[in-house]
């Protein structure tokens, strides 16, 4: 990526409160690169449109500057920013035709009309709707209607796209092959998205990178494998991926492991990530897939545990376990022929590395 | 072809199928049947009544039967003869026993102007009369107006059970007795004054009430709802006020010494001897009916509006759209559908308005309601009303069907 910008896009510690009590969005600091797919991902609340929304300049930030292009925008209303916005609800104009709703954004831009014509016949062909051009949007399917408003938002090339949950209306099969569509998309234009979403799939699908928010902050900014392997905190934890949990007191902190006491008394070996002195609270996270059953091999944490549930997922089995007190602790089994052998109440060996299991705060 | 398929008793579905939808469409026209026979029994049968009237003189025609039958032979060129004077006398003599004669005076008069006194100066002579006598040079005797042929052309018409003429007079056209179609005099014209001032008046109302319910009802579909209803409750105050209050407040309003008036001396914005004239003219008539109309346009837009997404105007503006411009270019389009719902709904109803131009209209704010109330309840001339009456009402039915061929009548919704 040489010559593109690191901080295409800038949030200088942004503030943004509606009702002067409250803050919405805190502090956020935030550089996005260009021709990057950033991912704002966070539950209701936690003030990602928000941020989407003072971006795309339909919200003014309280406190704070934000530069796009190297260029401050808090004073530049959203007309003139020549920022792309596909809606949660696809916003199309209903009383025009799906090449009228193309032709807005060219058309305010006073492009001759051979020109807007190609444009839209090339952006259709992108979004494979060639042939729609007379369609009213309420003669089209879901799934059609959220490709012209991608195409809308892309027709006029602005160097940022801006996504509002766009795929929330969909179903599920729909949503998946939409999200491989629009990766393609941003990959062969190179346009720079923002990108908001609650769904983590979603987000871990698309992204090259993915900034968590949660209490109008950003949790943790990573790519997806680091966000789901390397949690940073206890929230982003639970809130990427699915998650066991133990909570603790750390007893030792040596380089690179923590001795952690749970509630029951035993002690887990862990990776102290969020933990800083000994006595302190720690909550422990460990993803289902990374325990081993029965383990033959040398292992640093290993104890027994009860099974309490078998539901059948498939490709996978899911096994709901009570270990060290916890009765809610959850593993996923591979459907190979050797792992068909666990039966309800069988009492199992259970072991992992302290690596996989991190420390992290209470 | 398929198999019949038959019920568990044996019966066959598709009669069963029809048996349940017709019980089930019974039941549907008994619950709208009291609404039905009140409708057409308190409105669509009365309303045909009044219409007939306008083209009804049936009672003229049984008055003076054999008259009206023997004048068929007379061409009308020159005076009648015996056998036509003889038989209106006698049947006259009859009407004048039985006191009937007044009302064929009134009527004939309509006809032709002198007709009542004539009527009733021969009513009172026709006991002088020798029946071995000349019976036109007699009547003659009595009143020198029966020597003109056009009163004898204005009774044979006169005795006619139908005619069109009042329609003719509804547009300040009269028939000649020679039968050609004249205006009347300019200085008699007045229907054709008031229509066009109607639709000035409605349409000006319609205009007034868009300009003022846009806005209001713009601000209405984007409040959050607790002070949306608050709102909606202030634009809906005149509907529960009688109409007759609100327009006499708008009277305490806008008199010379009036409310309004004394604002704007005291404010020293009037001079005292300069109060401005807002009462008893068109001025009055518009501002009391647009106040009184507007719900019927803010519903109307208000419906509309609400439907229309606000991502809408983002969309545009993010796409490079001066909020003008999405303005004009995808937020008016859209309420269309209200504006012309509005704009009817108020159209109509402001073409038949009654009430307000005749209490703060005066002569110069009166429109073609207010001279139908006059033909009803003080010239009495019931066909005339009616006739105006029918045109108003095709008028109003003309500006609805091209509303559905334009708009769809389906477009019309009120919240």
């Amino acid at each position: 990526m040489s010559g593109k910008k690191s901080d295409f896009v800038k949030f200088e510690q942004v503030d943004k409160s509606y009702d002067g009590k409250e803050l919405v969005v805190k502090g956020l600091d935030l550089d996005i690169a260009e021709g990057e797919f950033l991912t704002l991902l966070g539950p209701s609340g936690s003030g990602k449109t928000t941020t989407l929304m003072m971006l795309a300049g339909f919200e003014t930030p309280t406190n704070g500057e934000i530069y796009f292009d190297g260029n401050p925008i808090n004073n530049i209303p959203p007309h003139k920013r020549g920022i792309g916005m596909v809606f949660q609800n696809y916003a199309l104009f209903p009383h025009l035709s799906v090449f009228e709703n193309l032709a807005f954004p060219l058309k305010v831009r006073k492009i001759d009309k051979a020109e807007i014509e190609e444009r839209i016949n090339k952006t259709l062909k992108m979004v494979s709707l060639t042939g729609f051009e007379n369609r009213m949007p309420a003669q089209l399917s879901g799934g059609q209607q959220q490709r012209v408003a991608v195409a809308r938002a892309l027709v006029f090339d602005p160097k940022l796209v801006l996504m509002d949950e766009p795929l929330g209306a969909l179903d599920k099969n729909l949503r998946e092959s939409m999200q491989y569509e629009l990766k393609h998309i941003h990959e062969t234009l190179g346009v720079t998205v923002v990108y908001v979403t609650h769904d983590q799939g979603e987000a871990l699908t698309m992204s090259n990178r993915i900034a968590v928010f949660n209490d109008g902050k950003v949790q943790q900014l990573s790519g997806p494998n680091e966000l789901y392997e390397t949690p940073v905190n206890s929230f982003v934890a639970s809130f990427i991926g699915e998650n066991n949990t133990f909570t603790g007191t750390v007893k030792e902190l040596a380089s690179g492991t923590a001795k952690v006491e749970t509630n029951t008394g035993e002690i887990i070996i862990a990776n102290p990530i969020a933990v800083s002195s000994a006595g302190e609270k720690s909550r422990i996270s460990l993803r289902p897939e990374r325990v081993n059953i029965n383990p033959t091999e040398q292992i640093e944490n290993r104890f027994e545990a009860e099974i309490k549930e078998i539901i059948y997922h498939g490709d996978h089995t899911r096994v709901r376990v009570n270990l060290l007190g916890n009765d809610d602790f959850i593993l996923k089994v591979p459907n190979a022929s050797s792992n068909s052998k666990l039966n309800l109440g069988d009492k199992v060996n259970l072991g992992w590395s302290s690596q996989d299991c991190r420390a992290l705060d209470y | 072809m398929s198999a019949e398929i038959r019920t568990s008793d044996g019966e066959l579905l598709s009669v069963k199928l029809r048996k349940v939808e017709r019980r089930r469409r019974t039941t549907a026209f008994l619950l709208a049947a009291p609404l039905l026979f009140f409708i057409v029994f308190a409105y669509v049968i009365p309303i045909f009544q009044m219409l007939g009237r306008s083209i009804d003189n049936v009672q003229m025609n049984e008055f003076l039967s054999e008259t009206h039958v023997i004048m068929q032979t007379w061409d009308g060129t020159e005076m009648p003869g015996e056998d036509v004077t003889s038989t209106f006398f006698y049947e006259l003599k009859g009407l004048v026993e039985e006191k009937n004669h007044g009302k064929i005076a009134t009527r004939l008069n309509y006809e032709k102007g002198g007709f009542t006194s004539l009527i009733k100066k021969t009513a009172r002579k026709l006991k002088d009369f020798d029946e071995n006598e000349n019976f036109l040079d007699q009547f003659i005797d009595v009143h020198k107006k029966w020597g003109d042929v056009e009163y004898w052309l204005a009774l044979k018409r006169g005795t006619d059970a139908y005619h069109f003429r009042k329609y003719l007079t509804t547009f300040d056209y009269e028939q000649k007795f020679d039968g050609s179609i004249e205006r009347i005099p300019e200085k008699k014209r007045i229907n054709v004054t008031l229509w066009l001032r109607t639709i000035f008046v409605a349409a000006g109302v319609t205009f007034c009430c868009f300009l003022l319910a846009y806005p209001i009802s713009h601000l209405l579909s984007v409040l959050p709802t607790r002070y949306s209803n608050l709102l909606m409750i202030c634009v809906l105050l005149p509907f529960w006020t009688s109409l007759l209050v609100r327009t006499s407040s708008w009277m305490v309003l806008l008199q010379k010494q009036g409310v309004l008036n004394d604002t704007l001396v005291s404010l020293g914005i009037v001079a005292d001897e300069g109060r401005l004239e807002l009462m008893y003219n068109m001025t009055g008539t518009f501002i009391a009916m647009t106040q009184i109309l507007l719900p019927f346009m803010v519903l109307p837009l208000y419906s509309v509006m609400k439907t229309i997404p606000p991502s809408l105007m983002r969309a545009a503006t993010s796409m490079g759209a001066t909020p003008f411009l999405a303005f004009r270019k995808i937020y008016f389009p859209l309420t269309y559908a209200g504006i012309s719902a509005g704009s009817i709904l108020v159209f109509v109803l402001s073409i038949g308005y009654y009430i307000t131009p005749a209490l703060v209209g005066g002569a110069k704010g009166t429109l073609i309601s207010n001279r139908i109330a006059y033909h009803m309840q003080q010239s009495l001339d019931w066909s005339l009303a009616t006739a105006m009456a029918a045109v108003l009402l095709i008028a109003v039915l003309i500006v609805y069907w091209l509303y559905n061929k334009i708009v769809g009548i389906d477009n019309m919704r009120l919240g």
